[in-house]
């Protein structure tokens, strides 16, 4: 086991965001925090990212104190909802960031940098666009762009919060399998933060699904369908306890406005 | 040549609508803003260029003029520096008194130049809290360059970081996070990323509060004591010339003054236009 979270807890002025969340997870695997807005998943992807600090709790990772390393130490590829590329820089300038900036005595030299932008753009089916400003590009190439960007520093795990959110239905499907298949490739613990149920079942090895600040069930997706372990896990995944075939009780599960309607979401397994 | 007369979107308005306000809006500009602006310019050399000339090369107004970018040489990067500081402080980090931190920003718009200048007076001066010591240590604040210096810091601190807080909080801090989940230390964060995102509001800022330290008028006033040559900036020289009648002096060094703000703002759009591009790239996301 190479991601081991222990009893993690956070509260927000008075709200508590986790209730003390514990899992573990396999090295190199997809796992999926799957929960309405609310839940506290984001908030255990920033604390895995090191943006924002667990009030109590441990997290091993590979067998590094992960929560004591600082988070720009800790080589984690954090591709942010918005995706945050910086807008005054090209997307060249963007991905090779994280490698341009270290210290002269572990810096890549300038050709070895331009060298690894060339295959990051072309891994993320961008060739050519390495002078376009973010600006110029569409929502989902600079998503790519941005994880582009995570990927060039060598990451120890990838963390995605929300990667689709802001993206049309039909981009989103595309992106999913890409992203799938990128992950095959690269073997990157990926811990992606998502509200939709469809994306993580198709996507992810483990779905941790999260209510409240507490993990309801972690599980793969087939357990997951198969037995759902509390009511709201059952629900959440739109299937009744008991097993497929009746007709789903949808109405406690919150979507947020901003994202667009994903037919299929709400349909009956 | 388009027709004026045909509406050009569902918004638009009736054409003489669209004229009396373009009429009333041009009026309002040459009667306040040229007008004024060629009333100096042609009161200065209404005696020819050399009277004008004369004006601004006896000595009482070279120093007058030095003093004047002295001052704003001194003011200008203070203010700049702490513009950054407070603005970075109130868009990127939450703390107690955020509120309060804004409101003090505020202070010197709100209050008259002529208070502003009073307090340095009470704290500093000879009958001031601080007074007896710095008479004691022969350390001269009022009627003095550290007295006006202070006075122009205080009158334009707002500018630079009015300018700056409502960019830097609609930025939020998602890119300083992306470069420090990259391994950026703070500093390269703040110079690489955020320095960068807000270049151009910090240069309106910077020139807006240049115009201002250089024109500041009742705070330096109070306490810089009018020694003529010695503590006159430009400003003070003009109403020391004008109460004199020496109307073509005042008008030559209040062209003077005009000119270095017309020149600030020359820059100003010169920059916009040649980085047009750049702006844009900063302002959308």
């Amino acid at each position: 086991m190479s991601l081991v979270i222990e009893s993690v807890a956070k509260k927000f002025d008075r709200f508590p965001a986790l209730k003390g969340v514990s899992f573990t997870a396999p090295k190199g695997c997809f796992l999926a925090l799957l929960g309405p807005s609310g839940s506290g998943k984001t908030t255990l992807l920033r604390i895995l990212g090191g943006l924002e600090f667990a009030d109590v709790g441990h997290i091993d990772f590979e067998g590094l104190d992960w929560l004591a390393l600082p988070a720009r130490e800790r080589r984690a590829g954090f591709v942010f909802q918005q995706y945050a590329l910086f807008r005054h820089m090209t997307v060249a300038k963007n991905i090779a960031f994280g490698l341009s900036i270290r210290p002269r005595k572990t810096r890549p030299t300038r050709a070895e940098i331009a060298r690894r932008v060339e295959e990051l753009l072309s891994l993320v089916q961008l060739d050519g666009l390495g002078k376009r400003f973010p600006s110029q590009l569409s929502g989902g190439q600079r998503q790519r762009v941005a994880l582009a960007r995570a990927l060039a520093i060598e990451p120890r795990m990838l963390l995605l919060d929300e990667p689709f959110g802001a993206l049309d239905a039909k981009v989103r499907k595309d992106l999913r399998h890409w992203l799938r298949g990128l992950h095959e490739r690269l073997g990157l613990t990926t811990v992606f933060v998502t509200h939709d149920q469809d994306e993580a079942l198709e996507l992810a090895d483990l779905v941790a699904v999260m209510n409240q600040g507490k993990i309801e069930q972690i599980a793969t997706p087939a357990e997951l369908r198969a037995n759902p372990a509390t009511p709201f896990v059952a629900d959440f995944l739109g299937q009744a306890p008991g097993g497929p075939g009746i007709v789903p009780i949808r109405t406690a599960v919150p979507k947020p406005s901003s994202h667009r309607f994903n037919e299929g979401s709400y349909t009956a397994r | 040549m388009r027709n004026i007369l045909r509406p050009r979107a569902a918004t638009d308005d009736h054409p003489l609508v669209k004229i009396t306000l373009a009429v009333i809006a041009i009026g309002f500009l040459i009667l306040f803003l040229f007008m004024p602006l060629l009333t100096v310019f042609s009161e200065a050399l209404a005696q020819g260029w050399k009277m004008a000339w004369d004006a601004l090369i006896e000595p009482d107004a070279v120093a007058a003029i030095k003093l004047t970018l002295l001052v704003a040489a001194i003011a200008v990067p203070a203010n700049m520096i702490f513009g950054l500081a407070a603005s970075w402080c109130i868009a990127k980090f939450d703390f107690r008194g955020k509120n309060l931190l804004i409101t003090l920003i505020d202070i010197p718009f709100s209050v008259s130049p002529v208070v502003s200048g009073l307090v340095f007076v009470l704290i500093f001066g000879l009958q001031g809290w601080m007074g007896q010591w710095l008479r004691d240590n022969d350390m001269k604040i009022i009627f003095a360059l550290p007295g006006i210096v202070l006075a122009t810091i205080f009158v334009t601190f707002p500018f630079v970081a009015r300018e700056l807080i409502p960019l830097m909080i609609d930025q939020g801090r998602d890119e300083e996070e992306a470069a420090v989940s990259l391994g950026a230390s703070g500093f390269s964060t703040f110079f690489r990323v955020t320095l960068p995102n807000i270049k151009w509001a910090l240069l309106y800022g910077v020139l807006l509060c240049n115009a201002r330290a250089m024109g500041e008028f009742g705070a330096v006033s109070v306490v810089s004591g009018h020694i003529r040559g010695l503590t006159n900036t430009m400003p003070l020289h003009v109403e020391v010339l004008y109460n004199d009648y020496q109307y073509v002096g005042a008008f030559a060094v209040a062209s003077l003054l005009a000119l270095l703000a017309l020149v600030t703002l020359t820059l100003k759009s010169l920059l916009e236009w040649r980085f047009a591009g750049e702006i844009a790239a900063s302002s959308r996301h």
